[in-house]
């Protein structure tokens, strides 16, 4: 029997559709069909100016929009060769870290919901709402920040940022505690993960995984720690892996990844030093406002810079950060003129959709909703 | 250290593959001949020292209108990653517009299997081999290829067979 689960089912997490080949409840065959919500956001962005792209990039992982703008701004900045302040580095590193917190939060809820535990979702959102209200502190949106710019932060962080990132400080390590009581014992829970979508270290190599997915099957690989980008070598955390590379373990890794993001918190928090929020470089960072409004060259820039854009040297650069599905990379070609000559983002949620027929087949129907649960995809991103 | 043992391997294994390098930001690539893709793509995975176990992704750009064009019109990338030595390198072909045809890799990483089909959906470049080579992201009706730069960005619709006619509306 066919079956078409998707595009319209709740547990595909957005508009993805599955073709199941089943004989009675088993799956012979999976066919993911993905993009319904193709944007072209990577053609769209050819034309348009460098700083008018971060925007979009906000809309491809909408519950990780400040992980886009970090690769995106981290992209361009490799193009033309700009160093940040330290004030900028720290902030972001909080920011993205804040936003980890963020999807993870929604993944748990939304994977618990799929499997029958219907309160871990409220609790989730209730968290998650803490750090949506910094994003609206920050940038004045909640979910599509644009907060990251080239060259540094679109505005200085807000008096009460400190109180607010020392709150979830405080407030979510027991919370996790809470979940973990719901969860990591429960019997349906338990049932339903371990040993579900198992796939070995060996395959999700060749499949080309990353994040979660990859480490879940015991494979140290986190772009922060292999990599290093906007000063994570200054912070210390682990990468927690898994051993069997189910559900479950992928559940595990990203319960503890919180944790770990909470330390790098915590780290920048202290260590975050004052200065500008936002690198001094005439022709391609917006200069301050006040500049602006008593100087005449300053004026002069604003202008350029906003009708005309900057120029990156010719050439191509590819910049990877680790977003909360995995690697996020923007590989951008530069002509020379002030437009992207190409932005191709890899996303991770489409490369690691991508290993799912492989992580079904032979397997209980039921199961294909707990193994797109602990994928983590957001559509959004798998079709840009 | 990493970026000369890859450079003497290639020279050693590949001389007459190899087109040029360049190192712009660091970041080291080759820019090879189509027909020796699939060889050094398994050599470089296989080498004991090297071991490129990763393909991070495949991309695609078009060079048309470009000076760069009268060396190969399109351009595929691909973007190897050794997790052994926590090393990037990119491997460039270029091809020719009268045949954009290349060698797949699929049977070397699996995971190459969605990035070529979403660079044949998208730049329309044939990959030789490749088990279900099908589009992926635009749909069955849309004709063209979105990411050559000859497709017209200025239409507020994607071209489908029922406003294929219609003239262009501007967006600018």
């Amino acid at each position: 029997m066919t079956l078409n689960m998707g595009p319209q089912h709740p547990a595909t997490h957005g508009v993805l559709r599955v073709e199941l080949e089943l004989d009675g409840e088993t799956v012979v065959k999976a066919t993911p069909h993905v993009g319904y919500l193709h944007t072209g956001i990577e053609k769209t962005a050819e034309a348009k100016l460098y700083y008018k792209v971060i925007p979009m990039t906000d809309r491809m992982d909408y519950l990780a929009p400040m992980s886009n703008n970090l690769g995106f701004c981290l992209a361009v900045e490799k193009l033309l060769g700009l160093e940040m302040p330290e004030r900028v580095v720290y902030a972001r590193v909080i920011l993205t870290e804040l936003t980890r917190i963020a999807s993870h939060l929604v993944w748990v809820g939304t994977h618990a919901l799929d499997l029958g535990a219907m309160s871990m979702l409220l609790y989730a959102f209730r968290e998650r709402e803490m750090i949506i209200d910094i994003y609206e502190a920050c940038s004045g949106q909640r979910m599509m920040s644009t907060y990251f710019r080239v060259g540094g932060l679109a505005y200085d962080l807000p008096d009460d940022f400190e109180k607010r990132v020392k709150n979830i400080l405080k407030v979510i390590p027991e919370r996790l505690k809470d979940y973990e009581r719901l969860l990591n014992d429960n019997k349906i829970f338990r049932s339903r993960t371990i040993g579900v979508g198992v796939i070995s270290a060996e395959d999700a190599i060749n499949c080309s995984l990353t994040g979660p997915c990859l480490r879940g099957s015991g494979v140290n690989y986190d772009v922060r720690k292999a990599n290093p980008y906007c000063g994570y070598e200054k912070f210390e955390f682990d990468v927690p892996l898994g051993k069997n590379g189910d559900v479950y373990d992928r559940y595990l890794i990203r319960m503890e990844e919180m944790r770990q993001s909470l330390r790098i918190i915590k780290q920048a928090l202290e260590g975050m030093p004052p200065g500008p929020y936002r690198v001094h470089a005439p022709g391609i960072v917006l200069p301050p406002k006040e500049d602006v409004l008593s100087k005449m060259e300053s004026l002069i820039f604003h202008f350029k810079i906003i009708t005309e854009g900057f120029k990156p040297p010719r050439g191509a650069v590819y910049q990877a950060i680790e977003s909360p599905k995995g690697e996020l990379g923007y590989y951008i070609s530069s002509d020379g003129t002030n437009k992207p000559h190409r932005m191709r983002v890899r996303p991770p949620s489409f490369i690691n959709l991508s290993a799912l027929p492989k992580m079904v087949e032979g397997r209980l129907m039921a199961d294909v909703i707990a193994v797109i649960g602990s994928i983590d995809i957001v559509l959004g991103e798998v079709d840009r | 250290m990493l970026e000369d043992k890859v450079r003497e391997f290639l020279k050693k294994n590949f001389e007459e593959a190899i087109v040029r390098e360049d190192n712009f930001r660091n970041q080291q690539s080759f820019y090879i001949k189509r027909d020796y893709l699939y060889d050094i793509c398994r050599a470089l995975k296989a080498e004991p020292e090297l071991e490129f176990v990763i393909l991070s992704d495949i991309c695609s750009l078009d060079w048309l209108g470009d000076v760069e064009e009268k060396e190969g019109r399109f351009e595929v990338i691909y973007n190897l990653y050794s997790l052994k030595s926590k090393y990037r390198l990119l491997l460039k072909v270029r091809l020719a517009e009268s045949d954009p045809t290349i060698d797949t890799v699929t049977t070397i990483w699996q995971g190459a299997n969605w990035m070529e089909r979403e660079v044949f959906d998208l730049m329309g470049i044939t990959f030789v081999g490749h088990p279900d080579l099908r589009k992926i992201v635009t749909p069955d009706e849309l004709e063209g290829y979105p990411l050559r730069k000859d497709y017209p960005l200025t239409y507020e619709m994607p071209q489908f067979s029922y406003n294929k006619n219609e003239p262009p509306e501007v967006i600018l």
